[in-house]
């Protein structure tokens, strides 16, 4: 299922009532910790919008503290902790310079959702890591062999670089295939994960 | 013994070293008469430190009011008065503020927590609108730039002075320099522990042969040092750097006997980048000028 999370309301249950910017280590860690609860009540395996749309300033430190620290706690090319894919919503253009900071410092990428429905990656990411992505979000799911295909890559090379993309969270594996988070979120691929 | 502490007519960042060089050779007990009586003039650099000046002496000091009505009316205006008399013992008369003075975008506030910082933003967030983008030109893009910045500068006293500091925002026109173009002054100041001893504090830090106020200053705000391990720490003086980088304007940070510059690529001023062996002053004093936007 798709999940919910309004960060402009995280922040009044969890910091005060009357903030709408989010500002300070102290306001992001406890906003990150009201998401973390959401995060265990939706379970194991779920894709979650985060929605920055009533949120009035983002600095740098609440950028980390919400942003890079929940990514780093569930996107890991180890051993990522749970399945959990996120979406993020409602960026504006003064929100983006702390978020392209605080991800371009820990190298990581996330996947953003413009008001039109279309989706683009930010952060650290390869330029055929990114071909690959974007393949699979034109072509809303795909296999191994349309990334091999499209890429010029081997099938072992494209399999690598897909299972990458899928540790990183910013592709759903199912079955033989994958859906980029984000072309998930306005299809109906997103009900697979509760498979 | 006290001493008469004479403040100069035009109290801004680099005259206050006029008042730094008399004070820093004194006792922290020995009871000081800061006199501003003389005063005409003072930036939110200005007003901001002389809190921090008396929030660093062991005895209450003293201070000698501005004699000139509109002065202590507008010092009355950014609630430096309100401040002070928490601090000093005042003498003399205060005038009441006027209100209708519209440069101020942000009266001598107190930071010691987060939730002033919170405050802060919110209450600039309201003015700065109006005159960043009508009165001096910038682009409507600036507002949250400027506000992150100002919250930026506001949190390293929070998380590295390890004492309670000082914000003030005000807009005024530079009569000589920048052909009196207006500008927009950020002032900050605390007297808490420094850049260096905050970096001191880092887990496993180490003296490297050259160590000193100076040092610390290029470490911090050129290479984002933090006395944390997070590699998340750091980014907030960089993205200030960024932002004054991106409206031509300056950043200057004090600290102990060392004071760093990062100036404009315009050349409308002339300052050094690094000084070093100044009179000491604890904690640290930050100011970000950003100038008006000419054709």
């Amino acid at each position: 299922m798709i999940n919910h999370i309004d960060v402009s309301s995280m922040l009044r249950k969890s910091v005060c009532e009357l903030y709408s910017n989010l500002v300070t280590r102290p306001t992001g860690a406890a906003v990150r910790c009201e998401i973390e609860q959401e995060l265990d009540r939706i379970g194991d395996r779920a894709l979650t919008v985060i929605d920055f749309s009533h949120v009035g300033l983002l600095d740098f430190s609440c950028a980390d503290e919400i942003v890079a620290k929940l990514l780093l706690q569930y996107v890991s090319t180890d051993a990522p902790r749970r399945e959990v894919y996120f979406v993020f919503r409602g960026i504006s253009e003064s929100h983006m310079e702390a978020i392209e900071a605080v991800l371009e410092r820990h190298k990581l990428a996330l996947v953003t959702q413009h008001a039109d429905g279309g989706t683009r990656l930010l952060g650290i990411i390869g330029l055929e890591e990114r071909r690959a992505w974007e393949i699979i979000s034109q072509l809303g799911a795909g296999a191994v062999a349309d990334v091999a295909e499209a890429t010029g890559l081997s099938r072992d090379a494209a399999e690598r670089m897909l299972d990458t993309l899928w540790r990183r969270r910013l592709l759903i594996r199912y079955d033989d295939g994958y859906v980029a988070v984000g072309s998930a979120t306005t299809r109906s691929e997103p009900q697979r994960l509760d498979a | 013994m006290t001493t008469i502490i004479n403040v100069p007519h035009s109290l801004e960042d680099k005259s206050f070293e006029q008042v730094l060089e008399q004070v820093a050779p004194l006792p922290l007990d020995e009871k000081i008469i800061v006199d501003t009586r003389h005063a005409r003039w003072a930036s939110p650099y200005g007003l901001t430190a002389l809190l921090a000046l008396a929030q660093s002496r062991a005895e209450r000091p003293i201070l000698y009011v501005p004699e000139a009505d509109n002065v202590s009316s507008y010092w009355s205006r950014m609630d430096f008065f309100k401040h002070a008399a928490e601090l000093y013992e005042i003498q003399g008369r205060v005038k009441s503020a006027k209100a209708t003075e519209t440069s101020v975008l942000l009266e001598v506030t107190s930071i010691s927590k987060s939730d002033d910082v919170h405050e802060v933003v919110d209450k600039i967030q309201q003015r700065a609108q109006d005159a960043l983008v009508k009165n001096l030109n910038l682009d409507a893009k600036i507002t949250m730039r400027f506000t992150m910045a100002l919250s930026e500068v506001c949190q390293n006293i929070v998380e590295h002075a390890g004492r309670g500091g000082w914000v003030a925002v005000q807009t005024y026109t530079w009569r000589v320099r920048l052909g009196g173009r207006k500008v927009v002054v950020i002032a900050v100041a605390d007297p808490g522990i420094g850049f260096r001893k905050s970096l001191e504090s880092a887990p496993g830090f180490q003296r490297k042969d050259r160590w000193d106020d100076g040092q610390a200053l290029e470490e911090t705000v050129m290479r984002g040092a933090s006395r944390f391990r997070d590699p998340g720490r750091g980014q907030g003086l960089a993205g200030v750097r960024r932002f004054v980088g991106n409206w031509d304007g300056k950043l200057s940070i004090r600290s102990g006997t060392a004071r760093i510059a990062v100036l404009p690529k315009g050349d409308w001023d002339e300052d050094e980048p690094l000084l070093e062996d100044l009179p000491y002053f604890p904690g640290a004093q930050v100011q970000i000028t950003i100038p008006e936007r000419v054709a």
